[in-house]
């Protein structure tokens, strides 16, 4: 694997620095000084996920606003109908807004199920051609999302297809891909080998060790995969801006429009997909919390 | 991964096939002959020429009759969200209209349908709008609109005003006929700019160092760059860019300019991130009326510029009859009264104002007021001494002279 | 026998889909735009292949002060993203015990949210006389012709934000994985806090650092919209002129030299930097 530590030498400094008598302590660190530096790191975390969320806040607040016209950029007053009775004002945007959600489920989906059967491969076996492809996969990240949205413009001219909802989606799936294919693989790498040497060994046929044994195992690898292939997908806009023919996602619209000015519809929508997003994090970590007990 | 004993046979087989490299030769030269086709596939066909004779116009709706719906491709907030006129087009009609606010900018759009349009396919709309330029001079040498029936939209030759039926980039209206028109001029805050602005060379003042804002467009800021050094835009020639060019240069070295904006310098103009700016004339008017600033357009001394933004029809369309019918019922004064109430640009039609007169008489409150703004603004109604200050872009005969002039103007706004 | 030749061929079976999807997708389009970068012509009359090299030349002088600044900016940026995530992902990875997916959840959560509303956010937010700038140029802390919007520091301020998942991740998943044996065997053997963390922890780590850097540094430098955004006319990076040559000049063969141009750019720069930290096979080493 990587390089192994060196106890040795860092006693030695260890010595030199600070001749404390030390007692053995478990691998939290001796309780009483480290408080404050775990204090520190635990507040930093959480400064920078405001931080993170500062411009969310100001898209919820600006959602509550009321401009008279088009443009949402100064507070005007405070309104919460563009809540409830003026939400799907814009018909444009909330086609927009479920067109994003269509193909984002879709596209993870078929991403998750191509990527993981990539990432086992690359993982799990060892065959020609896998440096080369592991190269392919380099590349397909490498690329900047202009190049890749120039490059299948160019593709689906040439062979005369029309620009939709299929491109998009192909578009979604190509990018999206190499990225599940390798954290599933990274999980994959860490599997111990004689588990399904186990398994076999009873007598499972290797579609049984997959499904009870191997399945299992990598889950949690194929979920991070499939949670960052719905992101990507949801908040693209290069790649979709040159494949979207007549199709346009939230994130086009948005684009569009926030050169003029962006009305409070948007902002809502934005809250809505946030809260939501905020809803399944607090359930899961309720859910882990009870877990752990 | 466990060892396995394979056979040697097996092994022969396996190891004949150099996988990497031969596959990847075969799929290099799949792909010159995917390019080669590409190449021959990326031919454009530059086939109409700009005037066309009325049989070709009689050749194109022969034998057309109305479908059940129009597709209405335009710009963000060209009409109001809840689409009345729409809703009366139908009433009147029984054609349903799609309507997608789609195209952001003249390039992307162009970019877009520009494939689609050369295989002679269709790009799902009936009904366009762009603006006058170089991807509207473009469309028409590539035959990418269908000429115009004019016997098939009466209201038009009724209503519209004298100088939307001759213009010089549509000599005759063939292919298009205006939705919106705008001023391109200087906008600023009196709240930080106390000598009102009157010319460009305003622009240059070092008193308002990195608080003015210039457009992005190289037809925008090409076009003041040439009105401010004395040349008429429409008959300029490469000499004339060059001194436009120099013009903007040294502009933009003396740090006056704190960004070359897309369509977003409206935010930065009212929150005082810039005082002063190129703008039009509508973007002007709706910030007021949205967040009751107080910000002025003034149609500089030395020019402004003018430009249209016009309907066509795609070559392709599946409905073209309705697509007509629809932009004949657009030059109905009172359809188009209510359209401009709520564009706040020029529109083509003049009897509409009298009739937002009324509208702003018979109204209330804020909406009075609003109206009444409307219904007197010279942004809307522009004078014809307003109108003789006005410059339009650009034509360009050729590519080879577009891309000399965006190698003259590029420079400025991309470093 | 059968049973050995399936067994044989399961990998290429397995990797067949997601494999071909790729090559037809991503190697095929990427192959007729390196053709097409040597054509010349224009969208009207076509493009011919005429094997024009000069493009490229013409197109990296005429660029040059761009491509530097890109990847200037994106060398700053991920720095700066590597000292603001190795602290976070530390604390997740070892002290957040059992609610570490929500805290990575709350960090991922924002980034549902379209970017664009993101950063027309912080255009409000970084305002000149906005609520940020405003009160400390009220107390003159700062002069008051200061601005961050429209400079270079906007976008780089914009890039670390918007990127900044992408380098938390790897690091995490990287520290995660660490053996809290080795480090318990550290304290064992006496080591302060501080030598357990730079002996152990800090060079098991490498390998998502790495990582981090390699799926942070390719979007970050060929970005765009964050320059578009927040920058001003010094602060222009390749992806806008790249963009503009696209869909602006349609001038297709410059655009796509500059876009191999980027590409193999971005791609030496990592070998480089893989070679750097003495990894035999960078790919092996990206993975985890």
């Amino acid at each position: 694997m990587t390089s192994v530590a060196e106890p040795r030498g860092s006693a030695l400094d260890a010595l030199e620095e600070n001749a404390k008598p030390r007692t053995r302590r478990s691998s939290r660190g001796p309780r009483p000084r480290r408080r404050i530096g775990d204090v520190l790191l635990h507040g930093y975390t959480w400064l920078v996920i405001l931080w993170l969320s500062l411009p969310i806040w100001v898209m919820i607040v600006f959602s509550f606003n009321n401009p008279r016209g088009r443009y949402n950029t100064t507070w005007v007053g405070f309104t919460t109908k563009f809540w409830s009775t003026e939400l799907f004002a814009y018909q444009d945007l909330t086609n927009a807004l479920v067109a994003s959600l269509w193909i984002a489920v879709v596209s993870t989906i078929v991403t998750t199920i191509l990527g993981t059967m990539v990432g086992i491969a690359l993982g799990k076996y060892r065959f020609r051609g896998q440096g080369s492809f592991n190269l392919l996969l380099f590349a397909v990240i490498s690329a900047p999302e202009i190049v890749l949205g120039a490059a299948l413009l160019s593709l689906f001219t040439t062979i005369n297809t029309g620009l939709g909802y299929i491109t998009i989606l192909i578009a979604h799936v190509m990018f999206s891909l190499a990225f599940v294919a390798i954290v599933v693989r990274a999980r994959v790498l860490t599997l111990d080998p004689s588990i399904e040497d186990a398994a076999r060994d009873l007598g499972a046929s290797s579609w049984t060790t997959f499904r009870r044994v191997t399945f299992p195992m990598i889950f949690p690898g194929i979920l991070s995969g499939a949670l960052l292939a719905f992101v990507l997908s949801i908040d693209d806009y290069v790649v979709t801006s040159f494949t979207s023919g007549n199709v346009v996602t939230f994130p086009l619209w948005i684009y569009g429009v926030s050169k003029l000015g962006l009305p409070p519809q948007a902002d809502v929508m934005g809250t809505i997909i946030f809260a939501l997003g905020l809803l399944i994090a607090l359930t899961n970590g309720i859910v882990s919390k009870r877990r752990a007990r | 991964m466990t060892e396995q004993r394979v056979d040697p046979a097996l092994l022969r087989g396996l190891s004949g096939r150099r996988i990497d490299r031969r596959d990847i030769f075969k799929i290099a030269g799949l792909g010159a002959a995917v390019s080669a086709a590409a190449a021959c596939g990326v031919k454009g066909q530059a086939t109409g020429s700009a005037s066309q004779a009325p049989d070709q116009v009689q050749k194109f709706w022969a034998g057309k009759s109305a479908g059940p719906t129009v597709a209405f491709a335009n710009w963000p907030l060209y009409m109001d969200p809840s689409h009345p006129e729409l809703k009366k087009f139908t009433a009147q009609t029984g054609m349903a209209v799609t309507y997608k606010e789609v195209i952001n900018d003249d390039p992307t759009w162009f970019a877009k349908i520009q494939p689609q349009l050369a295989a002679k396919k269709s790009i799902g709309y009936d009904l366009m709008v762009m603006t006058n330029g170089v991807e509207f001079e473009e469309c028409i040498e590539l035959g990418f609109y269908a000429p115009l029936d004019h016997s098939k939209m009466p209201n038009y030759t009724a209503n519209a005003a004298p100088k939307y039926k001759n213009e010089a980039f549509d000599k005759g209206n063939v292919y298009s006929v205006p939705w919106a028109s705008g001023i391109t001029g200087i906008g600023y805050n009196p709240k930080y700019i106390k000598t009102p602005p009157t010319s460009l060379e305003d622009l240059l003042n070092t008193a308002y160092k990195g608080k003015i804002g210039m457009m992005s467009d190289t037809q925008e800021i090409g076009n003041f760059g040439m009105m401010a050094t004395g040349s008429n835009p429409e008959t300029s020639t490469p000499d004339d860019w060059k001194k436009a060019a120099d013009w903007l240069t040294k502009q933009r070295n003396s740090g006056v300019v704190r960004k070359y904006y897309d369509q977003d310098y409206i935010s930065a103009l009212s929150n005082g991130d810039i005082w002063m700016c190129m703008a039009w004339s509508g973007d002007i008017f709706q910030q007021n009326a949205s967040a009751g600033t107080n910000l002025q357009f003034v149609i500089p001394s030395d020019g402004g510029t003018l430009w249209t933004d016009n309907m066509t029809i795609p070559i392709t369309a599946a409905n073209p009859v309705g697509a007509m019918q629809l932009i004949n019922f657009f030059y109905d004064p009172k359809i188009a009264a209510s359209l401009a109430e709520y564009i706040n640009y020029i529109t083509p039609v003049p009897a509409s104002q009298p009739i937002i007169t009324s509208d702003a008489a018979a109204a209330t409150g804020e909406d009075k007021a609003a109206l009444e703004q409307v219904a007197k603004s010279p942004l809307v109604f522009p004078s014809e001494s307003d109108y003789s200050k006005l410059h339009y872009y650009r034509d360009f005969k050729t590519p080879a002279e577009h891309s000399q002039y965006q190698a003259v103007f590029n420079p400025i706004v991309t470093s | 026998m059968s049973g050995r030749l399936r067994a044989r061929l399961i990998p290429y079976l397995t990797i067949l889909p997601g494999g071909l999807w790729l090559v037809v997708f991503f190697v095929v389009p990427m192959i007729a735009m390196l053709s097409l970068s040597l054509q010349q012509g224009d969208v009207v009359h076509g493009f011919q292949q005429t094997w024009h090299w000069q493009t490229y030349t013409t197109a990296i002088s005429a660029y040059r002060d761009q491509l530097i600044r890109s990847f200037q900016y994106g060398l700053i940026s991920t720095v700066l993203q590597i000292i603001i995530a190795y602290p976070i992902a530390y604390w997740i990875a070892f002290r957040a015990g059992s609610r570490k997916s929500f805290y990575l959840f709350l960090i991922l959560l924002p980034f549902f949210v379209s970017f664009v509303l993101r950063t027309v956010s912080w255009n409000f937010i970084l305002a000149d006389n906005g609520i940020l700038l405003g009160p400390l140029k009220d107390i003159h802390l700062l002069p008051q012709g200061y601005h961050i919007l429209a400079t270079g520091t906007a976008v780089v301020g914009g890039l670390t934000y918007n990127y900044l998942p992408f380098m938390i991740l790897p690091i995490y998943v990287a520290l995660e994985r660490v053996d809290p044996r080795q480090v318990e065997a550290a304290y064992d053997l006496y080591a302060t806090r501080i030598s357990a963390f730079r002996k152990v922890i800090l060079p098991l780590s490498i390998p998502g650092v790495f990582a981090g850097v390699v799926i942070t540094f390719v979007p970050v430098s060929s970005d765009y919209v964050n320059a578009h955004i927040l920058g001003g006319p010094t602060s222009t990076m390749i992806g806008n002129v790249i963009q503009n040559q696209y869909l602006g000049t349609q001038d297709y063969p410059t655009a796509s030299a500059l876009s191999f141009v980027l590409m193999a750019f971005l791609l030496i720069g990592i070998f480089a930097y893989a070679r750097a930290l003495g990894t035999e096979d960078a790919l092996e080493v990206a993975a985890r």
